[in-house]
């Protein structure tokens, strides 16, 4: 299992020859970090150990928990992830899996008071969990922006769009105002929206779903974030509109050597965009590693039943889907052991140990991990003959 | 699912047309100032000619602003067609009053897209199954109670759930309350307007399994609008793409995917993302510039020459005919992609067709599915 590990453990290094060969030293040091790591790995951190050196955006065994009048809420119980700049990573799951309040507690956006967190966030070095709400803020739009959504709602209707980049290009940058509009012009006009310099003037519902979405990236931008977090940016726009869309946050992300967290449902738009991709389930990663190792190989069930449930336009009409069995489960009574054997067609082939015990996320190959009781020879197995062909 | 699979009720009348649309045109009025006059009008629908046989599917795609829920909504007589015919079953319905469609809403039902705008929170989902006896005035043999329960149980729903309420489920559960009410009055026609686009994957997954399963065991006829056209593809018979209120393409769906003869259809096709790492490079993407130009005031002659890369003169002079450039597949184009391949009609003929235009005759009767040669 770690031996294997001759290449850094951490996200993203793998691409990174160069790097790799650089810091030796601080590879061995990651190595021991992700043996020591693998001690704790019921205890969900996982097998990444120690930060990696050049990672921008570091988490580690971050919990989101929400009290409420029916019980703790685990929003997120124990998520581990590197991300280095330059890099884009794709967050995957379905609703209440814990995506959107992994990058609102990145974005320091949970209500104080209402929200128990712990673990660590860090950007750049700096810790982001406990930090002060003024120190936060002053990362957010300069260091670290956001992509919501719903661009109807994320924009306020009384401003026009030109008035809302420009206040946060201000806030961060001390300019005048007629600077601060040149660069809101420039901005919409690197973004694609047509006549800049007149449309800057316009108030949100005078745009279009697709443009206003590109406006909301122009806003995030506007300060050159390090750090770039897409929640969901296509879902509520049209197919051809959403191609527009991803290109131009690739195209920008090339541009801006940004680090990119990419959050969606859609299988299809992570396979466009992302380098890794960490699958969610309840509140914990259950599959990470680069995104080939993902959609050629898949170690996980949950992926699994992800990839047979979509209709694909590549492949030869099925007659029927592969759905996964019942639903999400509650976030308050989340199952014991593997919080996915109540929908795992494979439960039943782990002696039991899947309804008792949690699995440890391991590196089934190298840089690939996953947290499933079965063997790698059942997995092959199962994908290979059972899963594979079927989709 | 716990549906069993029966074959087909509705077989002795298959291939049989259960609903003919012609010349569907919807005109919301613009009106302004003091006397209210009417200064414009959103051409949202304007001109859809099909049919729908009874126990098919068809589909109708297209990027929001199409039109396609306004045609959905037309159907179902929930708004009044401006122009134009809908024929059920051979009865003209287009201009029935509310009364006199009131019967007719058994054999017509609609399924929501939005599994939490669609039910009334206020009301037990035995109500609100019940609900269509009740305002239909219609007495079963055991019981409302009883009926709603077994619907239920068709849709793999829990018959004990009968007294909960509709936020005490998932988005997946209330979606099956939606199709299970729909599913009362044993309808002929099912009009679903975007089905499963607000649930998750694997969710969606669930349910369309289980509007397939229904269609086997009660021989029902859907019309699904939908703008995934993965999902489309897989559960349409046929499929119709509309683009600013017309239909620019309409064919079978096998037809449809190895073949799309309309450029906008496959652009439509190419921009869909495919959960596979290794085509990401090979892909060779069709990229549409810009957004779908406002009804209001539509591009004249093709609708989609604005956005289209092989448009030329004639597409901004004459309006392109819908017509049959091979068996069962119609296209409204001056261009067509795919049409010389063999299997198709003489391609001298073709080329003379699509040149002569709008000249060659007029369009309405070109819904003709037999049509095996272009008109000229």
């Amino acid at each position: 299992m770690s031996q294997s590990t001759n290449e850094s453990t951490e996200t993203g290094t793998d691409t990174d020859a160069g790097t790799n060969g650089a810091t030796t030293a601080a590879a061995g040091k990651s190595r021991r970090g992700a043996k020591s790591a693998s001690v704790n790995t019921l205890d969900g951190i996982g097998g990444m150990g120690a930060p990696s050196p050049d990672a921008f955006l570091s988490v580690r065994d971050l919990r989101v928990h929400f009290p409420t009048d029916d019980g703790l809420v685990r929003s997120v119980d124990g998520l581990s992830f590197d991300l280095v700049r330059g890099k884009t990573l794709g967050i995957v799951g379905e609703s209440g899996s814990g995506k959107s309040v992994t990058s609102m507690s990145i974005m320091g956006l949970h209500k104080p008071g209402t929200v128990q967190m712990t673990g660590s966030i860090k950007l750049d070095g700096t810790e982001l969990v406990g930090a002060k709400p003024e120190a936060v803020r002053a990362l957010r739009g300069k260091r670290m922006a956001m992509i919501f959504q719903d661009p109807l709602s994320a924009m306020h209707p009384f401003y026009t769009v030109g008035h809302q980049i420009i206040e946060a290009y201000r806030i961060h940058n001390k300019v005048s105002t007629s600077v601060a509009r040149k660069h809101a012009i420039d901005m919409l006009g690197r973004v694609g929206i047509p006549q800049p310099s007149s449309r800057v003037d316009d108030y949100p519902h005078q745009f279009s779903g697709g443009m206003r979405q590109r406006a909301m990236i122009a806003m995030a931008l506007s300060c050159d974030p390090e750090l770039l977090i897409a929640d969901e940016p296509t879902t509520a726009l049209d197919v051809t509109v959403q191609a527009q869309i991803l290109d131009l946050i690739r195209d920008l992300q090339s541009e801006f050597n940004s680090a990119v967290i990419l959050i969606t449902h859609d299988l299809g738009v992570v396979a466009e965009l992302s380098d890794d991709i960490m699958v969610m389930y309840a509140g914990r990663s259950v599959e990470y590693s680069s995104a080939d190792e993902v959609f050629t190989r898949p170690q996980h069930p949950y992926t699994w039943g992800l990839l047979g449930s979509m209709p694909r336009l590549d492949r030869v009409r099925t007659e029927r889907l592969r759905p996964i069995p019942g639903a999400p489960p509650s976030l308050i009574n989340v199952p014991s052991g593997c919080p996915f054997h109540p929908r795992c067609a494979y439960a039943d082939r782990t002696d039991g140990l899947s309804q008792t015990v949690r699995p440890p996320f391991a590196e089934t190959y190298p840089g690939h991990y996953s947290a499933c009781h079965l063997s790698r020879e059942q997995k092959t197995e199962f994908w290979e003959n059972d899963i594979r062909p079927t989709l | 699912m716990t549906t069993t699979h029966v074959k087909p009720t509705a077989s002795k009348q298959a291939g049989e047309s259960l609903l003919q649309v012609t010349d569907l045109t919807k005109h919301f009025p613009i009106r302004r100032g003091l006397l209210q006059r009417q200064v414009g009008a959103v051409q949202a629908v304007d001109g859809l000619t099909f049919d729908v046989t009874r126990g098919e599917t068809l589909s109708l795609v297209g990027e929001s602003g199409c039109g396609k829920t306004t045609t959905g909504r037309m159907l179902t007589r929930l708004l009044e067609p401006t122009a134009g015919t809908i024929l059920l079953e051979g009865e003209d319905i287009t201009h029935w009053s509310t009364g006199k469609l009131r019967p007719l809403r058994r054999d017509v039902q609609m399924i929501f897209q939005d599994p939490y705008g669609s039910l009334n929170p206020r009301h037990t989902v035995g109500t609100i199954v019940g609900a269509p006896y009740h305002l239909q005035g219609i007495k079963t043999e055991r019981g409302v109670k009883r009926e709603v329960q077994d619907l239920l149980q068709l849709v793999g729903l829990n018959p004990e759930h009968y007294n909960r309420y509709p936020h005490e489920f998932s988005g997946g559960q209330r979606q099956r309350i939606g199709i299970a009410r729909s599913l009362a009055l044993k309808p002929k026609l099912i009009i679903a307007d975007e089905p499963v686009s607000a649930l998750d994957v694997s969710i969606q997954a669930q349910v369309i399994n289980l509007l397939e399963d229904l269609q086997d065991e009660l021989g029902l006829t859907y019309v699904v609008i939908a703008h995934d056209l993965s999902v489309v593809r897989h559960m349409s018979d046929r499929i119709a793409v509309m683009y600013l209120g017309n239909l620019v393409e309409l064919a079978d769906r096998d037809d449809l995917y190895t073949r799309p003869m309309h450029p906008y259809t496959t652009a439509l096709m190419s921009a869909v993302p495919i959960p596979d790492t290794q085509r990401r490079t090979k892909r060779e993407r069709i990229r549409l510039q810009g957004d779908v130009p406002s009804p209001v005031n539509p591009p004249p002659a093709c609708r989609f020459h604005t956005r289209c890369w092989k448009a030329q003169e004639i597409c901004r002079t004459e309006k392109p005919p819908l017509v049959a450039l091979a068996p069962r597949h119609l296209v409204a184009c001056h261009f067509p992609e795919n049409a010389d391949t063999p299997g198709s009609s003489d391609p001298a003929a073709l080329q003379s067709s699509t040149a002569a235009g709008s000249a060659a005759g007029s369009l309405p009767g070109s819904a003709d599915h037999d049509a095996q040669e272009p008109r000229d």
